[in-house]
């Protein structure tokens, strides 16, 4: 039992804020952000990779954080749900979420959010084909997802529109 | 009518803190030095336990303990949890132990709580703990369970039923007697699970100035839950509090009072510690209740224009291993069959087979999809016998605008007589129809045929009994800064319930939904509750909220008119005052007024009112409230392959008035999409010993967003509800209700140049692909 109670000191950054902590080398990188960094946006639904409620940003890049050990993460950059907001100030895609219905019991919204981010960081001008795919390892029992892709395509003009008006 | 709040799609008050990631799920509060838990499960789906060995467990660094039923029975005042609702219809008793100890009746039936510093301990531990079972036959199908010496799912039970019930009214020997036709057919629908995306969870902490324990639970029926706990542990009302944090979907298990929680909360008053213990999905597949399997033998007997004169046959309902909650789901799929029909005779005979799977009690629609997928298949085979369209025999059927309030002939599980209050179900499927091309449709078929396409239209009617009573409490209170406080015995687990009780007291008091906070599920908060389940909230706390809104403004204008010496009829309330209306003139703010009426020692409170700008109400409402609507589904079915791709739904639904248009769509859009996973996808799988084969996401197939049709089509009719003052309906299950009968009804439209007839959901490719070749629905089990 002496190795699973190793630990080792990782340093990485989570929503532009630098950590350096002790952890279990076992230690899920979803269980780190929740109950270690006290980051409870990021959701755990299934432990094994299908439901993407965990799904967070690791270097810019989608991943299910349940699949990955804390300890993989020293290094790295993170971002969470709650480093989308700037502020009081929203993300397109949250404020288009709520217009559209797109939560209720808003347990996957974390992992559809940071999922989403994603895809407009790569594609500003989705269609809704293209978002039906994005999101499409990311399980809602609640909306039906119709609300969630409306609210991305919407949201995806606001940000095409205000990039316009910074160029 | 709409106001200027209820009736508008307002900004849901619980969006923002669940979009920052900064809303609170059971697994997001913790204390320091809470202990977790891991439980030990049962690996037998029947086997006697002849011991438990724990010694290697407790060697493991930061075990505290490992519990088992000796542990807990000397601090429990009953070993058992006795909460089955009241029925005359049992034929044994299926309690669930608080701990199994002597016998496990299903897979994943808790056995021993492992407690450790951490979850990644207690796990380690739990897989140390030995357990030694003695293997014993099980039964995984309930029409096994039948057979002239099965062996008993329970050891020492005298049979497998766990209750039997006929239903009916009319009579029906004479109605088949005289029938032009009669048309039999067996049917089943298969077990599903919930799958909210959160699964269960619960922790618990003894405050220790106090002796206060305090469970925050998943659960949607905190007050039930309370009085439960009380009862197990033997404390009092005052030292026990039991609060619903967000919850991340209940979808009807999260209502059921489970093992878990007592032991939990039995344990943070044991230790002094919280304990917290978070269902995995592994879990919540073996532990978490489901519903659906049912088996319905069935007769239907027609005039030669296709009249209903009579139904009748048998349902067999896999009750699961215990009773968890009653009766109620085979009674409600029993009690739905008839519904949107005039039925003039009608018999069935229900029995509840106990099997050695997890217990079953109600999931969205709790019964009454079973019930449509069969009444409407019969409809369609009675429509392709007689060469009828298939909408037209329902037209010819259904209880017409003219007819309602529709008095059946049956009764509510409570003994109320059903009364069919509102809608037009005629209207209601012509609209649908309309929308969807009905009438054209099979030109578009043929043409699609000629090209070697197979498509289908199906159609399904439903009508859902909302608003269960008898009460839901609601009090509405302005604290003396003028915030507006409400509290309720109902539960939130993603239904808006929160925005919905701002938005009825905000359309009285100020419709300044900022202004509003509202405390659901918290039995500190009010006394009494019942909770979230049977599409009940908006109906039954709605309508509570509404009458204590009411009457604090009533009271609020009263008490300003005196403070502003200005008569009531002239006064408004808008924003947080109290003003002439139009607002040129005299005001008050509602802070003022809530301390003009909090009183002061040996002063006069103005205008002579009861202490408190307060009001608490339970409005009763005995009789249901039954919503109804019309879905048309448009399906492709590749022959070759067998899959089935939805194209198209029209969903024409009547749920009274609309609080919230965008929250209704969600749930129906919601509902729809279970209902579809349920028509397609969902299989919960056991093996003939009832070991369960779908114990994970990838194996249990949910709904993904590329799976989804296209936007549905949703029409809205609005018959209010004569029976609440809001005139509304519940809305919550209505879509997952007609979705199997409408797929059904689709694929077997689109598969008609092979004259195959589907009896049975989910439709798998493989199944498809046998029906094709002529075989029938293979058993499946
Ligand atoms: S929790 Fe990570 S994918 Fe489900
Ligand atoms: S909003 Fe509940 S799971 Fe998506």
């Amino acid at each position: 039992m002496e190795s699973v109670a190793e630990t080792r000191t990782i340093d990485l950054k989570v929503n532009g804020k630098a950590y350096s902590r002790p952890v279990p080398v076992r230690m899920m990188l979803s269980d780190f952000l929740r109950h270690e960094l006290k980051l409870t946006g990021t959701h755990v639904g299934c432990e094994h990779g299908v439901c993407g409620a965990c799904t967070i940003l690791f270097d810019g890049r989608s991943a299910r954080s349940c699949l990955m050990l804390a300890v993989q993460a020293n290094g790295h950059e993170i971002t969470t749900v709650e480093g989308l907001a700037s502020g009081a100030e929203m993300h397109p895609l949250q404020t288009a979420l709520s217009e559209h219905h797109g939560l209720q019991c808003g347990f996957c919204t974390p992992g559809m959010l940071t999922t989403l981010v994603e895809l407009l960081n790569d594609n500003p001008s989705p269609t809704a084909e293209d978002v039906r795919i994005a999101i499409s390892g990311n399980l809602c029992r609640c909306t039906g997802y119709e609300g969630i892709v409306a609210a991305t395509l919407e949201a995806a003009g606001r940000m095409r529109a205000s990039a316009g008006e910074r160029s | 009518m709409s106001g200027r709040i209820v009736g508008q799609s307002v900004e849901r008050l619980e969006d923002r803190a669940l979009l920052r990631g900064e809303a609170r799920f059971v697994d997001d509060i913790s204390f320091p030095g809470t202990w977790h838990v891991a439980f030990v499960r049962s690996a037998h789906a029947h086997a006697l336990i002849l011991g438990v060995d724990k010694t290697a467990a407790l060697e493991i660094p930061g075990v505290h303990a490992v519990l088992t039923m000796a542990d807990l029975e000397p601090h429990l005042s009953d070993r058992l949890l006795r909460v089955a609702l009241p029925s005359p219809a049992y034929r044994q008793e299926l309690h669930r132990p608080v701990l199994a100890d002597t016998e496990v009746v299903h897979v994943g039936e808790p056995i021993a709580a492992v407690i450790a510093d951490s979850r990644y301990i207690a796990e380690d531990a739990a897989a140390l703990v030995v357990v030694d079972y003695d293997p014993l036959p099980a039964i995984s199908d309930c029409r096994d369970a039948m057979a002239p010496g099965a062996p008993r799912a329970h050891k020492n039970a005298p049979h497998n039923i766990a209750a039997e019930f006929d239903m009916g009214y009319g009579d029906c020997d004479a109605a088949f007697a005289k029938a032009a036709h009669v048309f039999r057919e067996s049917y089943w629908q298969h077990r599903g699970v919930a799958q909210s995306m959160e699964c269960r969870g619960v922790i618990a902490a003894l405050e220790p100035m106090s002796d206060v324990l305090t469970m925050w639970s998943s659960t949607q029926t905190p007050h039930a839950g309370k009085r439960v706990l009380c009862g197990l542990l033997g404390r009092d009302e005052d030292k026990l509090r039991v609060i619903t944090p967000d919850v991340g979907g209940g979808f009807g298990p999260k209502l059921v009072f489970y093992p878990e929680e007592a032991v939990v909360a039995l344990a943070a008053q044991l230790f002094g510690h919280p304990i917290k213990w978070i269902e995995d999905r592994r879990e919540h597949f073996v532990s978490t209740t489901q519903e659906r399997d049912q088996h319905w033998d069935m007769e239907i007997a027609v005039d030669a224009q296709g009249r209903v004169l009579g139904l009748r046959g048998a349902l067999l309902h896999d009750h699961g291993a215990y009773t968890a909650r009653g009766v109620n789901v085979a009674y409600g799929s029993a009690a739905a069959i008839t519904l949107p029909y005039v039925i003039p005779a009608y018999f069935l005979d229900i029995k509840l087979v106990v099997t050695n799977k997890v217990s079953v009690t109600p999931i969205r629609g709790a019964g009454q999809p079973q019930a449509v997928f069969v009444m409407e298949r019969l409809l369609d085979r009675a429509a392709r016998e007689l060469k009828i369209d298939r909408a037209e025999i329902r037209r010819r059927n259904l209880v017409s605008g003219a007819q309602i309030p529709y008095k059946t002939p049956l009764k509510t599980r409570g003994g109320m007589q059903v009364v069919l209050d509102s809608g037009d179900y005629p209207a209601c499927q012509a609209a649908a129809l309309e929308r969807a091309g009905w009438e054209a449709f099979h030109t578009r078929k043929a043409a699609a045929l000629a090209k070697g396409r197979h498509i289908g239209l199906g159609v399904a009617n439903y009508v859902e009994g909302t608003g269960r009573g008898p009460f839901e409490p609601v009090s509405v209170r302005v604290a003396e800064n003028g915030r507006i406080h409400v509290a309720s015995g109902a539960a939130a687990m993603g239904q808006s319930t929160k925005t919905m009780l701002a938005q009825v007291v905000a359309e009285q008091l100020g419709c300044d939904m900022s202004n509003i906070t509202v405390v659901a599920g918290d039995t500190g908060a009010i006394e009494l509750g019942m909770g979230g389940f049977n599409s009940r909230q908006a109906v039954m706390a709605g309508s509570s909220a509404h009458a204590a809104a009411l009457k604090v403004r009533q009271k609020a204008l009263h008490v300003a008119s005196h403070m502003l010496q200005v008569g009531e009829q002239a006064l408004e309330i808008e924003g947080n005052v109290v003003r002439l209306k139009g607002g040129d003139g005299p005001q008050v703010e509602l802070a003022e007024v809530a301390k003009a009426v909090a009183g002061l020692p040996g002063y006069y409170i103005p205008g002579n009112v009861e202490p408190g700008l307060q009001a608490t109400e339970h409005v009763i409402i005995n009789d249901m409230t039954y919503a109804n609507g019309t879905c048309v589904v448009e399906v492709k079915v590749d022959a070759d392959t067998g899959l089935v791709t939805v194209s198209r739904v029209v969903f024409a639904h009547d749920c009274g008035r609309v609080l919230h248009p965008k929250i209704v769509e969600g749930q129906i859009i919601g509902g729809i999409a279970h209902g579809l996973g349920n028509a397609l996808f969902e299989w919960m799988g056991f093996d003939e010993n009832a070991q369960p084969v779908s114990t994970t996401l990838a194996e249990y197939l949910l709904m993904s967003s590329t799976e989804m049709p296209p936007p549905i089509e949703i029409l809205h009719l609005e018959s209010p509800s004569p029976l609440n003052e809001l005139g509304i309906k519940g809305v919550g299950e209505s879509g997952v209700i007609p979705m199997t009968a409408a797929v059904a009804s689709a694929v077997e439209d689109a598969l008609s140049p092979f004259g195959v007839s589907i009896t049975k959901v989910p439709l798998s490719p493989p199944d498809l692909i046998a029906l094709i070749h002529g075989a029938s629905q293979e058993k499946r089990s």
